[in-house]
């Protein structure tokens, strides 16, 4: 039971990250079309901003807020200077050229900071909590907790705000809401702000467990893409069920069959999902059009 | 038809005649290497541009292929004491086979699920390749046995030259020629409009997995390739950031252009040459450099150039 324990919390826990990745993915997936592979950078920037400035002197609540604000400038850029020129592209150059933004902020990552790797101290220290048998990790809670704050805030600015029905409205259908006057540009331009500010967050909550260097964006692009595809590509809910699925995968996996391959068993997931049911667990069929 | 005929020959004579004539103008070995290695890469790029200009279907886990055949002139002879030069048709026949095993389920998806697919197979061959290290060496990598054929020991730098240069003049001609059959027209059709090309009675499923089947023949042989002109490998070959350029050299060339893969794997593999000097600056260069050409050249540079060539000749 004990064990058993340990490995559900922390596979929540990674699947926590793996879900705000995958919600920022689908944030702006839905908004603009764009898979944007560089989603894993702004965890790294939220992780590497927080501790070099923290090291600069800056306490480490105003460290974090600039690295999420220094990752909003950076999603903002993006969006502006890669992805609006090349609107018109098609979906694997626009991959593309994320792809080539991400090689660019691990690029700049590598030279502005340094390629060790950083530690964040724990938000409540470093004693284990005893939950039924099982030491816990008491960041494990924060980035629960964290991760539960912003889906709910996410929830909350789409449902019941003008702004988050006008990125509702975009993701159904982009020229209908153009028509009835919503700007489509502030609102894609928000879907890569929000995606980024999302992403900085998980970085920052994360570091204190699995610490972080300027190479860790890719692997977690490419699970937090696992993780949106298994919930079903554009549905939120769907991204944040499919990355807390994800980590639990993984940590059972590696706890009861083997630890050598714990990174496959994201691909050999997303493989298994794209053969059976290509529209995810909780995608909706779609009809192609001619 | 008969101006078609002399342009595939001019274009295979204008490539034979550089690969003759660079020689002339080497001052050093050093040059000799770095021009096969834009051979080989070039000679991998044209067989992934017929999966994704001729065919239109992209992949993104293609560095895989390159590292089963990288790591199969390497494991063959240290292991299981075949030659080498077995060692690289059964490397090309074991990445054919499992893109023809996998390919069946891949090929169905579109758009990015294909990219993710393709992928996700790329990330799981570098994985086992990582993981495996009382095969591969692990992440250290392993030494490739030198190539002997018929008792003769290949090495040396010039001597690699002229078999990538062969390869790669080879590699051309199959691709160019490829263009002209039923099957590279199916191909087209596929590209254009894969609704079109089923009713016009074409086998889209087949079609499709033939080209990644090929795709994948010409990766793995340049990945052995390489592998025994270096004499030593690592699974970064293997690896997503050599997939992403493998397809940047074909994309930034120009879907579809033959010519257009050599050109954009001469860019690619000598840019980084002349810039050592900001060696720290390498992949933030990359970088920009996949993104400025997407967004500024979408047609790559061969299509664009002879776009612009044609205006003015007409003019």
């Amino acid at each position: 039971m004990p064990e058993f324990v340990q490995f559900l919390v922390s596979g929540l826990t990674v699947g926590a990250v793996y879900a705000l990745v995958a919600l920022g993915f689908t944030l702006v997936y839905n908004a603009s079309d764009v898979v944007n592979f560089a989603q894993g950078e702004f965890v790294m920037l939220g992780g590497m901003v927080t501790v070099f400035a923290s090291a600069a002197g800056i306490p480490l609540p105003l460290a974090a807020l600039l690295a999420v604000v220094v990752s909003v400038v950076v999603g903002l850029l993006l969006y502006w200077l890669a992805i609006e020129p090349a609107r018109d592209a098609s979906p694997v150059t626009l991959i593309i050229i994320t792809i080539g933004a991400s090689i660019l902020l691990r690029g700049a990552a590598q030279i502005l900071f340094d390629k060790q790797f950083h530690k964040l101290p724990s938000i409540s220290g470093d004693t284990p909590v005893n939950l039924l048998g099982a030491a816990i990790q008491p960041q494990s809670f924060w980035v629960l907790g964290g991760t539960a704050v912003i889906v709910i805030l996410l929830y909350v600015f789409l449902e019941r705000t003008v702004l988050g029905k006008a990125v509702l409205a975009t993701a159904a259908n982009k020229l209908a809401a153009r028509l009835v006057g919503i700007n489509t540009t502030t609102v894609m331009a928000l879907a890569f702000g929000g995606s980024a500010a999302i992403g900085a967050v998980a970085g920052v909550l994360i570091t204190p467990i699995t610490l972080t260097s300027y190479d860790v964006g890719t692997l977690l692009a490419l699970k937090g893409f696992a993780a949106a595809m298994l919930g079903g590509m554009g549905n939120p809910l769907g991204a944040v069920a499919g990355g807390l699925l994800l980590g639990l995968l993984e940590a059972f996996g590696v706890g009861y069959i083997s630890s050598t391959y714990k990174d496959a068993f994201a691909f050999i997931v997303i493989l298994l999902v794209l053969f059976a049911m290509p529209q995810g667990l909780f995608g909706r069929r779609t009809v192609e059009r001619v | 038809m008969l101006q078609k005929i002399g342009h595939r020959y001019l274009t295979l004579i204008a490539l034979a005649v550089i690969v003759a004539a660079l020689p002339l103008i080497f001052p050093s070995s050093y040059y000799f290497r770095v021009a096969s290695l834009v051979w080989v890469s070039a000679f991998a790029a044209i067989g992934l541009n017929i999966l994704m200009g001729q065919a239109g279907q992209v992949s993104l886990g293609h560095a895989g292929f390159f590292g089963i055949g990288a790591y199969a002139v390497a494991i063959g002879p240290a292991h299981f004491g075949i030659p080498t030069w077995a060692a690289l048709l059964i490397g090309c026949a074991l990445s054919s086979v499992l893109a023809y095993l996998v390919g069946r389920p891949i090929l169905k998806l579109k758009g990015h699920y294909l990219a993710i697919a393709t992928l996700g197979l790329g990330v799981l061959v570098a994985l086992v390749i990582t993981t495996e290290s009382r095969w591969t060496g692990g992440p250290d990598g392993m030494p490739v046995a030198k190539l002997t054929l018929l008792g003769w020991r290949v090495s040396g730098s010039d001597t690699w030259y002229w078999i990538s240069g062969g390869l790669l003049l080879l590699g051309t001609w199959i691709a160019l020629n490829l263009n002209d059959t039923p099957t590279g027209r199916a191909f087209r059709a596929l590209h254009d409009s894969e609704v079109a090309a089923r009713v016009a009675g074409i086998d889209v499923a087949r079609f499709k997995l033939q080209a990644f089947v090929i795709a994948a023949a010409y990766a793995s042989v340049a990945g052995s390739v390489l592998a025994m002109m270096n004499g030593f490998i690592n699974p970064d070959q293997a690896g997503f950031l050599h997939s992403v350029e493998m397809v940047t050299m074909v994309v930034l060339g120009g879907l579809g252009s033959v010519v257009g893969s050599i050109v954009g794997a001469a860019v690619l593999i000598t840019l980084p040459q002349v810039l050592t000097v900001f060696q720290e600056y390498e992949h933030l260069l990359l970088g920009f450099i996949i993104i400025v050409s997407m967004i500024f050249m979408r047609d790559g540079i061969v299509p664009t150039l002879s776009r612009v060539l044609a205006k003015r000749t007409q003019s």
